[in-house]
C-alpha cells in the first residue's frame, strides 16, 4: 500500500442550519479513480471544493502529501492548482478563456509555470489537441466556435498539459448528449490510465461511475453513507439509500 | 509659501490666490508619500487621493499632480506631448506651471530638471539630476485580460503573470509576431509587471537602467508608480520571438536621423507623406548642428 496523495479527515461544513458536510473522510492514492455519487444537494460539489482548497471547512483537515492544504499560503495553493492539480468544471465556459484561441488555452498553464518558448508551447498544445481528438487545424480558433463536447475536451487538454498528479472533475459529462458523453468517458479513462492520473470525479451518473471509477463514495445529506470498490458497492449495495440509487438507474 | 505676486525665477508673475504649484501643501505631502512608497517598490501601483485639476481627465491630470508635488522654485520644466514641445497639451501644461509656480520652462531636454511627458521618452539620454513624469491613462497592465481589480491585485501580489504571456502568444498565433506597438508590458526589477504608459515599444529599452528617476501618475485611476534610477526594466517576450522595438524604416526628412522614432505626416490628399522625428527638440538640435558644420 502506497501512501495516499490526498487525505481528508473529519470534514464538517455548515451553511447556516444546513449541514453540507458531516464528518467526511477520504483518501486518494496515486493513479486511482474515485467517484463521488449522490443526489443533488448531497454535498458532492461542496466536498470537491473543500478538498481542492477552494472553500475552507468548519473543522477537519485536508492534506496533500502530508501538507495541510488549508494552512498553506495562497501562493502555494495556486501553484499546486496549476502544477500537481487540475480542475475540470462541469461547464467548460468556467474553465476556458473564451476570448483566447484553443492553443492559447492549452498553453496558459505552461506559461503560468514559466514556459517562455513559443515554439515549444505551440508544439505541446498541438500534441495535446491530438490526444483529446481535436483537429490540429482548429488550434487558432476560439473555443466559442467549438461544440460542447469539443469545449469539454479542450478543457481537459488544458488541465492535463502540466501533467498533474490529481484531477478534480465536477460532473464533466453533464449537459452533453449520450454519444458525446460516452466518447468523453472513454477519453478520460484512457488518459488517466496512460498518465497514471489520480482522478476524483463527482457525478450523479451511476453508469459513468461504474465505467471509470476504482472506488466509489455514496453521499447523502452531507454524509458518506457507503464506500468501497465500485463493483462491490454497485452490485451489493448495503445502505438503503445506495440500494435505492442503484435500483433507480434505467437500464437501456 | 508666499503666493502673492511673487516674481519668479523666470521673471513671470504668478497668479494670486494660489498656493505654489496649485496644489495645497497637505495634498502635495500626501502625493509625495505615495511617491516615496512607489520608489521603494519599483513598478508597484500605489493608490493616492487624486484631486480635481483644472483640466479634464485624459489630458494629464495624474502627471500634473505628480509634477506639482515635486516641483521646487528652482526647477526648469519641460513638457512634451507625443514627443513635441509645441502641441496644445504641452503648451497649456507648461503655461499652467508658469502661472501657478512661476518656474522656468524650456524646450531643451538637456536644460530641464523635470520633464512631464505623454507618449514619448526624449531621444537624448537623460541624466541622474533629471526626473521624468509620465501621464498614464490606464496603470493596470492586465486590465484588458482581467477586468476585476481585486483579481489583478492578487495576480500582482503572487507575481502570477502567465496571463500576459497568453496575450503575446495570441498575437504571434494570429499575426505571426507580437503586434503590440505601444504600452508594451514591462517587468520591473524582476518582480512587478508594469504598464509603461502608452509610449511606443521603441522607447521601452530607454527605461532600462535609466539614470533619471521615472514617476508615473494616473489621475482618473488614482494610481502612482515609479522606477528608481538604474533599475532593470525588461520587455516581456518569448525566447524564440524576442522583443523588437518597432520603428518606421525611413530617415527623418528634416534631420536625416535613422535611429530615432518617426512620425508619419500626411502632406496632401494625393498620398504625399513625410517622416519626421517625433522628438522635435532632438530634431531641431540635429538640424542646428548640421547647419553649423556646413557653415564651418
Amino acid at each position: 500500500m502506497t501512501t495516499p496523495l490526498l487525505t481528508a479527515e473529519g470534514l464538517n461544513l455548515h451553511f447556516g442550519a444546513i449541514a453540507a458536510l458531516r464528518d467526511v473522510a477520504i483518501d486518494i492514492t496515486a493513479g486511482e479513480v474515485v467517484a463521488i455519487v449522490g443526489e443533488s444537494g448531497s454535498g458532492k460539489t461542496t466536498l470537491l471544493r473543500v478538498l481542492s482548497g477552494l472553500m475552507a471547512p468548519d473543522s477537519g483537515t485536508v492534506r496533500w502529501l502530508g501538507q495541510d492544504v488549508h494552512a498553506m499560503g495562497e501562493a502555494a495553493r495556486r501553484r499546486l492548482m496549476r502544477t500537481d492539480w487540475g480542475f475540470v468544471h462541469q461547464n467548460p465556459r468556467d474553465g476556458l478563456r473564451l476570448a483566447v484561441s484553443a492553443g492559447g488555452n492549452v498553453g496558459e498553464r505552461l506559461m503560468a509555470v514559466g514556459a517562455r518558448h513559443y515554439g515549444n508551447i505551440r508544439g505541446e498544445a498541438l500534441s495535446w489537441l491530438a490526444k483529446v481528438e481535436i483537429d490540429a487545424t482548429r488550434i487558432d480558433d476560439l473555443p466559442r466556435t467549438f461544440s460542447g463536447g469539443m469545449q469539454q475536451r479542450l478543457q481537459i487538454a488544458r488541465t492535463l498539459v502540466t501533467r498533474p498528479k490529481l484531477v478534480f472533475m465536477d460532473e464533466p459529462t453533464g449537459g452533453l448528449d449520450v454519444s458525446v458523453q460516452a466518447r468523453l468517458l472513454d477519453l478520460i479513462r484512457s488518459l488517466s490510465r496512460e498518465l497514471g492520473l489520480a482522478v476524483l470525479i463527482v457525478t450523479h451518473d451511476i453508469a459513468a461511475a461504474r465505467l471509470l471509477a476504482d472506488r466509489i463514495l455514496v453521499m447523502r445529506r452531507g454524509e458518506v453513507v457507503e464506500q468501497g470498490l465500485t463493483d462491490r458497492v454497485l452490485d451489493d449495495p448495503q445502505h438503503p439509500y445506495t440500494q435505492l440509487l442503484v435500483s433507480s438507474v434505467l437500464a437501456a | 509659501m508666499n503666493t502673492s505676486e511673487a516674481p519668479s525665477a523666470s521673471g513671470a508673475t504668478t497668479l494670486e490666490g494660489y498656493n505654489f504649484a496649485y496644489l495645497d501643501e497637505a495634498t502635495k505631502r500626501m502625493i509625495r508619500r505615495a511617491l516615496l512608497k512607489a520608489v521603494a517598490i519599483p513598478g508597484h501601483q500605489i493608490p493616492f487621493g487624486g484631486r480635481e485639476m483644472p483640466l479634464p481627465y485624459g489630458w494629464g491630470t495624474g502627471g500634473i499632480q505628480v509634477t506639482a508635488s515635486i516641483l521646487g522654485p528652482d526647477d526648469t520644466l519641460k513638457v512634451i506631448d507625443q514627443g513635441s514641445d509645441d502641441t496644445t497639451n504641452a503648451i497649456s501644461i507648461r503655461r499652467f506651471f508658469t502661472r501657478v509656480a512661476g518656474v522656468a520652462t524650456t524646450e531643451h531636454t538637456a536644460e530641464a530638471s523635470v520633464i512631464q511627458t505623454r507618449h514619448r521618452i526624449p531621444e537624448r539620454l537623460l541624466r541622474e539630476d533629471q526626473i521624468m513624469v509620465y501621464q498614464v491613462p490606464q496603470p493596470e497592465p492586465l486590465f484588458k485580460l482581467e477586468p476585476r481589480r481585486v483579481e489583478t491585485k492578487r495576480l500582482h501580489a503572487l507575481a502570477d503573470y502567465g496571463l500576459m504571456h497568453v496575450r503575446l502568444y495570441e498575437d504571434i498565433a494570429r499575426l505571426g509576431q507580437i503586434a503590440t506597438a505601444y504600452d508594451y508590458p514591462v517587468m520591473v526589477n524582476g518582480r512587478y509587471l508594469m504598464s509603461p504608459s502608452p509610449i511606443p515599444a521603441f522607447d521601452n529599452p530607454k527605461m532600462d537602467r535609466m539614470p533619471a528617476l521615472q514617476l508615473f501618475g494616473a489621475g482618473r485611476e488614482k494610481r502612482i508608480y515609479a522606477i528608481p534610477p538604474y533599475t532593470d526594466v525588461r520587455s516581456l517576450d518569448f525566447e524564440d520571438h524576442p522583443f523588437r522595438p518597432i520603428r518606421a524604416p525611413q530617415a527623418c526628412a528634416l534631420c536625416g536621423s535613422r535611429d530615432t522614432y518617426l512620425d508619419e505626416v500626411i502632406t496632401d490628399d494625393r498620398g504625399g507623406r513625410l517622416f519626421v522625428c517625433s522628438d522635435t527638440d532632438f530634431c531641431a538640435e540635429r538640424q542646428a548642428d548640421a547647419a553649423k558644420e556646413a557653415a564651418e
